[in-house]
């Protein structure tokens, strides 16, 4: 069997003159078609590396990214990347950054109008449709980071990207944010993939949840399923059991195994 | 004590019975109270000022060279010798005698050719240093090397090679300000940050978008700097440049007016040159904060 997206026994070794650091070893994760995947670790373990390697951004040193069986070493629209730090353009209006990812993505295939509707579409997705007018800096973090998920969504990419998207939102925009991110997953069926190092998060979210322990040479831990059924709603969950154990699983994971299963041998 | 205290009361106590009344007036007076009169206050205390410095200048001034033996002329002696030269800068009385305006424009137009094609190749020649590595290693030496030499020393080589007073001047005008262009506009490059271009590459943008949607606004800021200082740069030198080739413009008009010693003229010119650079400065400025007004805000 082959997954959707399939990370196959993907190694990352930097180079700089002599020195060798090898940051990531035999990865291999598959992520289903509509699946939400993410990938949890301490800061530093190498899951943006990951990500990167994923989209396209860095190369692999050893094995390979498959999306439909097909190897992946460059980026592109296929898999769009919500950026840790939104990553939208100043000079561009809300809009204008949307639409620059929609013009190119679809200008062969679809007419101005409709690139027009797709654009405003994607924006009222996020709720953001009345700022559109709005230059980044004059928008709110949270404000931004869903503009920067619109302008991915906008590309139908095959598998969805989020390189930390809530990292730098504070508490209760980033539940916001999620409640938004689970209503479009539910809604569109997205295959995503992201990074976070937050606990609840991650088991709000996820289908299954990708532990990596530390670095240099971080691995894959564990992966745990979360068989939470959807739509989840937060305040539920809050007492619910399954969810409670699936916390508890991941905590114990990145607070007491964390370790490379070599050092956890030795001591 | 008792006496103000009582004045006070009383001095309170009548507005509060036509309260009314009082209601009806606000409209016109807040126009000219809220408005007009800050403005005004806030125009004063920034013009004032230099007004009032200028006038100390100008006295002292008048004090130091007022003696008989004075080698300037003071004040009032410009304003005497020199009044047709202040008082009207576009009369043409023969092919000579013209007013300072002509001149600085004719200086100004060789300026804008020149800097126009500084400010063309410049940023050209920036990209390329600012995007390719060996570019950079090849050419930064060489040009921090060549933005030592004075303008005036590049005079007699491009003399001789253009053989001809008009486009060596506007040459020299180009090679003084053209490398102030490229070097910030290499920096501005380099500095994009690697989000932009993550952005480029998963959208997948060919060399001409990324060019004109990432690269140019996004150093439009490093840019913008670099123009300024070269503006400044090439209206220094036109002046330098103009007193060897001749011709029109302003910097030929103070030679002249030195070898006829008419020293009054020279002073009025560099007034002129003062006031035009400034302008030319706050244009440029202007412009960049109109252009860069996106990415200032990040």
């Amino acid at each position: 069997m082959s997954a959707y997206l399939r990370i196959d026994h993907v190694g990352k070794t930097f180079r700089r003159g002599s020195q060798e650091t090898e940051v990531l070893t035999d990865i291999t994760v598959g992520v289903e078609r509509g699946e939400y995947v993410s990938i949890i670790g301490h800061s530093g373990c190498g899951k943006s590396t990951l990500l990167n390697i994923v989209a396209g951004l860095m190369s692999v040193s050893q094995g390979a990214v498959l999306l439909e069986n097909r190897e992946v070493n460059e980026p592109g629209p296929d898999r769009a990347v919500v950026f840790q730090n939104h990553s939208l353009l100043p000079w561009l209006t809300v809009y204008d950054n949307v639409r620059l990812a929609v013009d190119k993505v679809f200008g062969a295939t679809k007419s101005r109008k409709e690139r027009h509707a797709w654009t405003v579409h994607n924006l009222e997705l996020v709720q953001m449709g009345h700022a559109k007018d709005k230059r980044p800096g004059e928008i709110s973090g949270g404000m931004k980071q869903r503009v920067g998920l619109a302008r991915a969504l906008a590309m139908e990419p095959k598998v969805l990207l989020l390189d930390e998207p809530f990292g730098a939102l504070d508490a209760l925009t980033r539940a916001h944010l999620q409640d938004s991110v689970m209503a479009i997953h539910q809604k569109l069926g997205n295959t995503v993939l992201m990074i976070t190092h937050d606990v609840d998060e991650a088991v709000l979210l996820s289908d299954h949840i990708v532990m990596m322990t530390n670095g240099p040479a971080a691995r894959i831990g564990e992966v745990l399923h979360v068989p939470l059924a959807r739509p989840r709603k937060r305040l539920e969950l809050v007492a619910d059991s399954t969810y409670i154990k699936c916390r508890q699983r991941v905590i114990e994971f990145l607070y007491a195994r964390h370790k490379t299963p070599q050092l956890l041998a030795a001591e | 004590m008792n006496v103000t205290v009582l004045k006070a009361e009383t001095a309170r106590a009548v507005p509060l019975t036509p309260a009314a009344v009082v209601r009806f007036q606000p409209p016109k007076p807040n126009l000219l109270t809220a408005r007009i009169l800050p403005a005004l206050s806030m125009a004063a205390a920034r013009v004032l000022p230099p007004l009032i410095m200028l006038a100390l200048i100008l006295v002292v001034w008048e004090l130091l060279c007022s003696k008989p033996t004075a080698t300037l002329p003071a004040p009032t002696k410009i304003w005497k010798e020199a009044y047709d030269l202040i008082v009207d800068p576009f009369f043409v009385a023969g092919p000579q005698d013209i007013g300072l305006g002509w001149r600085v424009l004719t200086s100004l137009q060789r300026v804008a050719i020149g800097y126009g094609f500084a400010g063309i190749i410049g940023i050209a020649l920036g990209t390329i240093i600012g995007q390719s590595v060996w570019a950079m290693r090849g050419l930064d030496p060489i040009f921090q090397v060549l933005r030592t030499i004075s303008p005036l020393a590049w005079l007699p080589i491009s003399l001789a090679a253009f053989r001809d007073s008009q486009p060596s001047a506007i040459f020299v005008i180009f090679i003084t300000s053209v490398w102030p262009i490229i070097i910030n506009t290499a920096v501005g490059i380099r500095n994009i940050p690697q989000d932009y271009r993550n952005v480029a590459l998963v959208l997948r943008l060919n060399h001409f978008e990324f060019f004109t949607k990432i690269m140019i606004p996004a150093a439009a800021p490093y840019i913008f700097t670099g123009l300024r200082i070269g503006i400044g740069l090439s209206w220094l030198a036109i002046v330098a440049a103009e007193m060897l080739t001749g011709g029109v413009g302003i910097g030929f008009f103070i030679w002249d007016a030195w070898n006829s010693s008419r020293l009054s003229d020279i002073v009025v010119a560099l007034a002129y040159i003062g006031g035009i650079g400034f302008v030319l400065d706050r244009i440029v400025a202007m412009v960049a904060t109109v252009v860069t007004r996106g990415t200032a805000a990040n």
